[in-house]
């Protein structure tokens, strides 16, 4: 009889809420702490650079308005995401829906370059969520009617939507003055999403996102619909029984997760960009899954979160360039981060426990541990 | 009283010296230069070789030097390049077509910072300049000695952008070929990044797949190379010299030496007589340079260097008439030469080239 050294984990009887809410707190020390070791081990001083990191982009006002522009997209995102998620719809295409947004919504300055006036504007941020939202609506659909896997179906389009872009830009979109390069006219003043303060880049973008996490929050919180939404996610049975269309809800939540992400996606091409190019997002849509989980897939929650995430983003060039680093340092802290919560998340629901059978050897091991 | 004399003087002529010497090094340590790069400088390609230029300015002027690698061109961008203006450089090389609109936003805040971007058309404000290199001379060396040593008579091209440097390059490539062999095929795979390593070894192996024999390429990895030592086929090296990852098939490399043109700039901007220009660097000021011939038959080897030499003196211009358009129509007539603007803005493939270009 060999000792069993297994390691398990085992469900506690219930886990402490107090710990739930702390843990991307506690997460995100450990992040600090063991992304310090990691620059002690490269040879440099782990607090400063630390402090180049998390602490300088937020001293400086121009970072601070290019922090917005990166957290903006990402928590306009993921606040549709939590929705979706909250109701058990895997909606993984984020990315896809921001990119149709962008396109839908830079149709009108291509096409009708001349038309100058404050209306454009709204007229193409409208367009935007509308280009995301019937994105959106083509896994929601296909779940209902056909019972598709909608994270396969949702993340397939993504890449449609990608090579859609690369197409339109190197064709019907494409500047005729851009000597064959790909990407649109660059957008006139009018079209350009105005900057919200004189300080810096920072535009409307932001507000934007400031006013989807307060209204998803009245939603989830305040309303019927909030609660219906929670109800089929958690008890799809118990939703049933109450009335609640399970149906009807999987085509709210892609719907309105598919018009912010078309927002955010206008706003990325109208505010920072300024044209349509073959590429409009960083992978915005898919860290914003990050983004919503992180944020305990509560709409404040992923206020603060989409700001630690763009800060990932931002200190990791600004480390970069003063300390000579790799670009990949972003993404270690991010995947550090994204480590750690889980593992905080699985032990506070779960304990870990030592090969039994070892404690009683005698007994003998009838535990299927392996 | 001599000696006091001549103690004193060669004291203030020693302080003069330390003077002058100090003035030299505060104006080099005054002055930053500031890269940005598309991919990572470890892709042995183009941002490696832009990369070597700045450590080629730093080992010559002396001056301090920042950069950052794998920005993507983009919202990104345009924040890359603000923070090296912020940061206190005086001169910021772009080194991507797709940072053309971003440079010019950035040099637009930014009247005192000088900037130079890397195949573009754009400049927008006085302290923008373009620059750019006729990789398409070594292209043509290079579709010369396809058809010389190719054996089934087809070579694959891995294209990144139907952009006109991209495309300038393919056709180049098959007026080289086509002056040996005039049934000259040539394979295109379009893989729509500069830099993704897997994409570009699939597209190497459907290349071989569909009978090519000698692999060429204008993406920035190595991985096209390390596919043909893996199955034996030729294949040129791209930007940088790649012969470490084909040391059995690399026939020759383009290699963009941008070190005296970045020693160039900056020393221009130390002395204060940097000036706004477009220019387009070739073979014949050493920007452009062929790696030396390997792996090929020795007469296709002096073929390969009569050709560059003839290049390299300007004595030859690889778009030179007669040329004829993929689709039958007349380009150039017999001795005519192609003009700037229609090699700039090029988008259409010559005779020969066996795929549609992407519209």
């Amino acid at each position: 009889m060999q000792p069993d050294f297994s390691i398990r984990l085992e469900k506690r009887g219930s886990a402490s809420t107090l710990f739930a809410y702390f843990s991307p707190f506690i997460a995100l020390g450990l992040m600090l702490f063991f992304g310090g070791i990691l620059f002690a081990i490269m040879g440099h001083n782990p607090l400063h650079a630390l402090y180049v990191y998390f602490l300088e982009p937020l001293m400086d006002t121009w970072s601070l308005h290019e922090l917005a522009i990166k957290a903006s997209p990402l928590i306009l995102i993921a606040t549709g995401l939590c929705l979706c998620f909250r109701s058990g719809n895997w909606n993984i295409g984020a990315e896809g829906q921001l990119i149709m947004g962008g396109i839908a919504g830079a149709a009108l300055p291509v096409f009708f370059p001349t038309y100058t006036s404050f209306s454009i504007l709204p007229l193409m941020l409208i367009f935007g969520i509308l280009g995301g939202m019937a994105w959106a609506f083509i896994p929601a659909f296909l779940k209902n009617r056909f019972g598709t896997n909608e994270i396969l179906t949702s993340l397939m389009l993504v890449y449609i939507a990608g090579h859609f872009l690369d197409w339109i830009v190197r064709g019907p979109f494409r500047n005729p003055q851009g000597f064959n390069f790909p990407g649109s006219i660059s957008f006139s003043e009018w079209q350009v999403l105005p900057e919200m303060l004189s300080s810096g880049r920072m535009h409307y973008g932001m507000l934007f996102a400031i006013i989807g996490v307060l209204v998803v929050w009245f939603l989830l919180s305040k309303t019927m619909k909030g609660f219906e939404i929670q109800v089929i996610g958690q008890a799809p049975r118990a939703g049933r029984f109450a009335g609640f269309s399970p149906k009807g809800t999987t085509i709210f939540v892609f719907l309105v997760s598919g018009a912010f992400a078309g927002l955010a996606g206008i706003a990325e091409v109208s505010g920072a960009i300024q044209q349509l190019r073959p590429s409009i997002s960083p992978g915005y849509g898919f860290i914003a899954i990050i983004v919503a989980f992180l944020g305990r897939l509560n709409p404040l929650g992923i206020f603060a979160a989409g700001i630690v995430l763009a800060l990932s983003f931002l200190g990791g060039e600004a480390v970069q360039i003063s300390l000579n680093v790799t670009d990949k340092i972003a993404n270690v802290f991010q995947g550090l981060l994204l480590f750690f919560v889980l593992a905080c998340d699985t032990l506070i629901h779960h304990k870990i426990s030592f090969g039994h059978s070892w404690r009683f050897y005698n007994k003998g091991a009838t535990h299927g541990a392996r | 009283m001599k000696k006091l004399l001549a103690t004193f003087l060669s004291s203030v002529a020693g302080l003069g010296l330390g003077l002058l010497a100090t003035t030299i090094v505060a104006q080099a340590a005054d002055t930053k230069a500031c890269f940005v790069y598309v991919g990572p400088i470890g892709d042995f390609g183009w941002s490696y070789q832009h990369d070597q230029g700045r450590l080629a300015v730093e080992k010559e002027l002396g001056v301090e030097t920042a950069y950052q690698e794998s920005v993507p061109e983009g919202a990104d961008a345009e924040r890359a390049i603000e923070r090296f203006a912020r940061s206190g450089c005086n001169i910021i090389f772009t080194t991507s077509f797709g940072y053309m609109e971003p440079t010019n936003k950035v040099a637009k805040k930014f009247p005192d910072v000088k900037f130079e971007h890397a195949t573009g058309f754009k400049r927008e404000s006085e302290n923008v300049s373009t620059y750019s290199g006729k990789f398409y001379q070594g292209r043509y060396v290079q579709g010369k000695i396809a058809a010389m040593e190719s054996k089934t008579g087809v070579a694959g091209y891995i294209a990144s952008f139907p952009i006109p440097e991209v495309v300038r390059g393919i056709n180049s490539f098959i007026l080289g070929a086509q002056s040996v062999n005039p049934d000259f095929k040539l394979k295109v795979v379009w893989v729509n990044s500069w830099f993704d390593p897997g994409k570009e070894a699939d597209a190497a192996n459907t290349l071989v797949a569909q009978g090519a024999d000698i692999l060429t390429q204008h993406t920035d990895s190595t991985a096209a190379m390390q596919v043909a030592q893996e199955k034996g086929v030729k294949a040129f090296g791209q930007a940088s010299d790649m012969i470490n990852f084909g040391k059995d098939v690399q026939l020759t490399a383009i290699i963009d030496d941008w070190s005296p043109y970045y020693i160039e700039r900056v020393k221009a901007v130390m002395d204060g007589t940097w000036k706004q220009h477009d220019v387009w660097l070739g073979m014949d000021k050493g920007d452009v340079v062929m790696a030396p011939y390997t792996n090929m038959k020795p007469e296709t080897a002096k073929a390969a260097e009569e050709i560059e030499a003839k290049i390299k003196s300007n004595e030859f211009e690889p778009f030179t008439g007669p040329i004829t358009k993929q689709d039958g129509t007349e380009w150039l007539k017999d001795g005519e030469k192609a003009d700037v603007g229609t090699l700039l803005g090029m988008n259409f493939y010559v005779k020969g080239v066996d795929d549609q270009l992407p519209q």
